[in-house]
């Protein structure tokens, strides 16, 4: 049996993922995110005078300390790994991977183990947001002057 | 030839340990269970060695054997640089192989220590195989408080270490062949589907084992693979099937049969070297029901940084008969 027959084999006893039911489940529990950080947004806005720009300030800074919290309390990744793109693709997906690595070089030296390693999955969304950053800011003065 | 017949190559002891998963799984009296992952270690991989130590010890003591009777050490277990192992063997005054051929690592220390007992008068050896779910995620995979999605294929690596005393002196668990596998390379790229990546290399040794002996399949009372899991037993019974015309009814694997159907974090089955001897150990040689058993431990060669430079996975399989006396 050459690759290609053994890939065709291999393909007929590997299960199907269900991406339809994924991306349900992505959608809603994504859109639950965004509306409770709406609503956080709006009580911030109304009842304690905080200004619109303010305002989201408090609510990255908030989310990004519930995942924290809830990752290294230890059920966040059951939750990231039920709910999937719902929840590793906002700002609680990058302060999960942060948190969740940080957990796991703490006992490996400060600057050898946690420093180092800190930014080991958070790193491409640092580095490739900063890099189109800078290009789209570009763009935005030559279209928009 | 990469078989051999053994003449006077017996088991005469194991001790095992199993982690907190495994102590839910199918099997319910194992030697000693962990609680938790640490295991009164600082880390998972610290927690390992002492895995490994404190079956060496169960088993030395249960057997009244100090380091000095023992003539050889052979371990092989997950981590960078087979370091649990290392570590751990670093406690004996026992000369001491580090083996490493992934989850086939069982099985290459049950040969060499084999050989080593087979050309001598008198002779005894301890094999030592170990593997820790959270140690293996943080090397192979994710952090381990990361809840990166998984596909249905992916195996859990099973938590546990297994220690046994072979020896020249008879008893009723006789090693009596071995046949040494080949790396083969089906050009998998996925190592979140490892029984696909090892399945041709398990199905390679047992041909190889049969023809070279002239043996047929039904020898064997079991065919017993390491840590193919669920999905892996069907590609290696069809590929089996397709490739070299052999039907195996006689077949399980280990890591099918670790865990319990509603242990759903354990996805396809149990991974690692350890879930080889833990379930031959705990389950089928207290069952005393298969005589004739061949053990095939399977290794999925893999490595994270080799498989970012977009290289497919060599995998590898060695097998070992085991009888059963009387």
């Amino acid at each position: 049996m050459n690759k290609e027959e053994y890939q065709k084999l291999v393909d007929e006893f590997t299960p199907k993922e269900k991406k339809g039911k994924n991306a349900v489940i992505a959608f809603v529990v994504g859109g639950l995110v965004g509306f409770l950080g709406q609503v956080f947004v709006t009580i911030l806005q109304n009842s304690f005078g905080v200004e619109v720009t303010e305002s989201y300030v408090w609510l990255c800074v908030t989310i990004i300390f519930i995942a924290s919290l809830f990752t290294a309390l230890g059920f966040f990744d059951n939750w990231v790994s039920k709910c999937k793109a719902g929840l590793f693709l906002p700002t609680t997906g990058f302060a999960h991977s942060v948190t969740s690595s940080a957990l796991d070089y703490r006992r490996d030296g400060l600057i050898t183990g946690l420093g180092s390693n800190f930014f080991k999955l958070a790193g491409s969304v640092l580095l490739y947001g900063m890099i189109s950053g800078f290009f789209f800011a570009i763009l935005g003065v030559i279209i928009y002057g | 030839m990469a078989s051999k017949k053994l003449n006077s190559v017996y088991i005469k002891d194991a001790f095992s340990i199993a982690g907190p998963v495994e102590k839910e799984g199918s099997i319910k009296d194992y030697d000693l269970v962990m609680d938790d992952y640490y295991y009164r270690a600082k880390t998972f991989e610290q927690a390992e060695i002492r895995m490994q130590r404190v079956v060496i010890d169960n088993l030395l003591r249960k057997n009244h054997l100090l380091h000095s009777d023992i003539d050889l050490l052979v371990s092989g277990d997950l981590s960078n640089q087979i370091s649990v192992s290392c570590y751990a063997a670093s406690n004996y005054n026992i000369p001491f192989l580090g083996v490493y051929s992934a989850c086939a690592s069982f099985v290459e220390g049950l040969i060499l220590a084999s050989e080593l007992i087979e050309t001598r008068k008198k002779a005894n050896a301890v094999c030592v195989t170990s593997s820790h779910n959270l140690a293996a995620e943080k090397q192979f995979r994710f952090p381990i408080e990361y809840g990166a999605p998984k596909p249905s294929t992916t195996t859990f690596t099973a938590t546990g270490s297994v220690a046994v005393l072979l020896t020249k002196e008879k008893t009723d668990l006789r090693l009596e062949s071995y046949t040494i596998g080949t790396v083969i390379d089906m050009g998998m790229m996925d190592a979140s589907h490892m029984g696909a990546v090892m399945a041709p290399a398990a199905a390679k040794v047992i041909t190889s084992h049969l023809q070279e002996l002239n043996r047929s399949i039904d020898y064997y009372d079991m065919i017993l693979t390491g840590d193919l899991g669920c999905i892996g037993s069907k590609i290696l019974k069809e590929y089996m099937k397709r490739s070299y015309g052999i039907k195996m009814s006689n077949h399980t694997d280990a890591g099918c049969e670790l865990y319990l159907k509603s242990q759903e974090e354990t996805f396809a089955g149990a991974s690692g070297p350890v879930a080889l001897p833990l379930y031959l150990f705990n389950k089928i040689l207290k069952q005393k029901k298969p005589k004739k058993i061949l053990l095939i431990g399977t290794g999925s060669l893999h490595n994270p940084f080799l498989v970012n430079q977009k290289l497919s996975i060599p995998a590898i399989a060695h097998a070992i008969s085991l009888e059963v006396i009387a």
